[in-house]
């Protein structure tokens, strides 16, 4: 299938007074046209970070240090504010995780919706537009949209704003939608439709999903690919049902270890001893040295690059034979 | 729904039913501004009209008192003026003023405001310090100055033709600022929000994120201040036209109708001052205090209890 977009060795630094902070170091992943994949890792890891990268929107001090962001050949970590412009919000939609917050209060579902197609194009009529807003609504299963079209973000539930959120990232017929933690806000029964909907829009519409999340549930659901990303580098990536059921890294196995299962009734629940390290100080060798359970003498000096692991799925770990590595 | 639907659901118009003074101010303000608007079918006489004023009924007092005449409600002044006329046509141009030096004030101020507030940086450092500035000269020497430098240009005859436009031009520049703080700090409030985040990853550009979408949400602050800097504005022309800085006394407003009586005050001619000062008294009153109301319902936090 043809590829959508390839994130190549991206390093993103933030320029701070007290020194620059690298956020990523080095994230490769690719996606083809109509995949789903699921960036996963603890808060930090750097996977929201990733995601504004690729339309090119991190807030100061960050900047793209090194890398490039491939979308159907163009370099969006090179291209120009006016360019960029023209994909963001266009054929890169983003979906974020409050969605009480990401609505204006003072404008009209309508007005918001019809306020983003003008956006990217000046020339469409009001009738046009709002055509467009309804067609995109009915999509989401929104209830009668001639009627909430003309209402506020405070008359409808969280669920629903989710769903009109959704509706404001397809307006444009993107080919990428990135969601950043788009379910975390949500009941857990909102979730499971929400998700279910995402899936569902993907498939008909063939549109490539980022999912960001911290939730490996979620992502079991949803996505085709993971790639799991601790301390700003991706430290396995694979199949989703292969990562799940035989995590080959040392941190993905601690963190499939912790979710809770019902087999497991009454006991503890596993975790992984300490915390991230803050990206001030990321320990020589493999960042997760100082939490690994299997850690052994290289592993404090030497970086291990993305390599084969027991079952294919690639895993930055020493555990593995350094073979034919890739690097990320 | 239509919109007048909502406006009735609203909270603004639950509020106001169960208000006694904001209802009652407000029909003040709205016999007020009727009665500016069609001065010339209601005032019994045209006081700009030379030819109906006789020097001969000058300071006759009003109605009720010994000498009254009917023909003059509330008396003359010293040229002979209806009274009651003068006062609607003065009225009137004070509230022209006031209005014209807010939308003024507003239009600079918000702009100044939005743009600094999310832009920051440089170009907000420059507008603040620019308004702090400008807080710090007294609006009165500002238009001492720039009426000086105007009756020098245009001469002191026909100084009275542009007076209005001055008049709005000096109370309008000199109290942007106000507008400009209060809008700046809502933005710099809204910029943090998310929905700002989303449309700018929606692709927005700066400046429709900044007019579509702070704007509209800076809207009951601005809607606040618009109604304390009218009456500002309205004391403020009184105030220049008082120091015989403002309307001329051909073409009074009521600021300068209590300059002309103040003269006559202690010869017992006291109605040329007292009722136009009256009537100003009623008109800031009003909108102050329907500007109150409009501050509790919009910002419950700033309650005065």
């Amino acid at each position: 299938m043809k590829k959508l977009l390839e994130v190549k060795d991206l390093v993103i630094k933030f320029a701070l007074r007290t020194g620059e902070v690298t956020a990523t170091n080095g994230v490769s992943f690719t996606l083809k046209k109509g995949e789903r994949l699921g960036l996963v890792g603890e808060s930090g890891a750097g996977k929201s970070v990733t995601g504004f990268s690729i339309i090119n929107l991190i807030s100061k001090p960050g900047y793209i240090a090194a890398g490039k962001v491939d979308f159907l050949g163009e370099d969006l970590a090179k291209i120009g504010d006016e360019k960029m412009r023209s994909i963001r919000g266009n054929r890169i939609s983003m979906i974020f995780q409050d969605p009480m917050m990401t609505l204006n209060p003072v404008l009209t579902i309508g007005t918001q919706m019809t306020e983003t197609l003008h956006q990217h194009n000046p020339q469409m009529g009001k009738e046009e537009a709002r055509n467009i807003a309804l067609d995109k609504l009915r999509k989401v299963y929104i209830p009668s949209p001639e009627k909430r079209l003309d209402q506020y973000p405070h008359e409808f539930s969280g669920g629903m704003r989710q769903r009109i959120i959704i509706a404001i990232a397809l307006l444009t017929d993107p080919e990428l939608i990135i969601a950043d933690e788009p379910t975390t806000a949500l009941d857990v029964t909102i979730q499971a439709e929400i998700m279910e909907l995402l899936i569902e829009l993907c498939e008909t519409e063939d549109m490539g999903l980022i999912l960001i999340t911290h939730d490996l549930a979620v992502v079991g659901q949803v996505t085709q690919n993971i790639a799991v990303m601790y301390a700003g580098s991706v430290v396995e990536k694979g199949p989703t049902a292969q990562v799940i059921a035989e995590p080959q890294h040392p941190y993905t196995q601690g963190l499939i270890a912790a979710l809770p299962q019902s087999s497991r009734h009454g006991e503890r629940l596993n975790q992984i001893p300490g915390m991230m390290p803050t990206l001030k100080d990321i320990p020589p060798g493999c960042a997760f040295n100082p939490r690994c359970n299997q850690v052994m003498d290289i592993c404090k000096t030497e970086t291990p690059g993305l390599r084969p692991g027991k079952n294919g799925n690639l895993a930055a770990c020493h555990l593995y034979p350094p073979g034919q590595e890739e690097q990320g | 729904m239509s919109t007048h639907g909502k406006f009735k659901d609203s909270f603004l118009w639950y509020s106001f039913k169960r208000d006694k003074i904001a209802i009652a101010s407000l029909l003040v303000l709205v016999v007020l501004i009727f009665i500016s608007v069609f001065a010339p079918l209601i005032a019994p006489y045209n006081p700009y009209d030379p030819e109906m004023i006789d020097i001969m009924n000058s300071e006759i007092p009003p109605v009720w008192e010994d000498g009254g005449e009917k023909a003059f409600l509330l008396g003359t002044d010293s040229q002979g003026r209806d009274m009651l006329s003068t006062m609607i046509y003065g009225m009137r141009i004070s509230i022209i003023i006031g209005l014209g030096a807010v939308a003024l004030q507003a239009v600079l101020g918000v702009l100044i405001g939005l743009f600094a507030g999310y832009h920051g940086g440089r170009l907000d450092a420059f507008f603040m310090r620019a308004a702090d500035v400008q807080l710090s000269f007294s609006y009165l020497m500002v238009a001492i100055f720039m009426s000086a430098i105007l009756q020098a240009i245009v001469g002191v005859a026909r100084f009275g033709e542009i007076a209005v436009p001055f008049l709005i031009l000096v109370i309008g520049f000199s109290q942007w600022p106000q507008y400009a703080r209060t809008v700046r700090g809502s933005v710099l409030a809204e910029r943090k929000k998310e929905y700002v985040e989303a449309a700018r990853v929606a692709g927005f550009t700066s400046a429709r994120i900044i007019l579509k979408q702070i704007f509209p949400n800076t809207l009951s602050p601005i809607l606040v201040l618009s109604t304390i800097q009218v009456a500002n504005a309205v004391m403020s022309e009184a105030a220049l036209s008082f120091l015989g800085l403002g309307m001329p006394i051909d073409r009074p407003s009521l600021g300068s109708l209590i300059n002309s009586g103040f003269e006559y005050i202690f010869s017992g001619a006291w109605w040329i001052t007292a009722l136009p000062g009256l009537l100003l008294v009623i008109l800031v009153l009003s909108i102050n205090m329907l500007g109150d109301f409009l501050r509790d319902v919009f910002n419950p936090k700033l309650y005065k209890g």
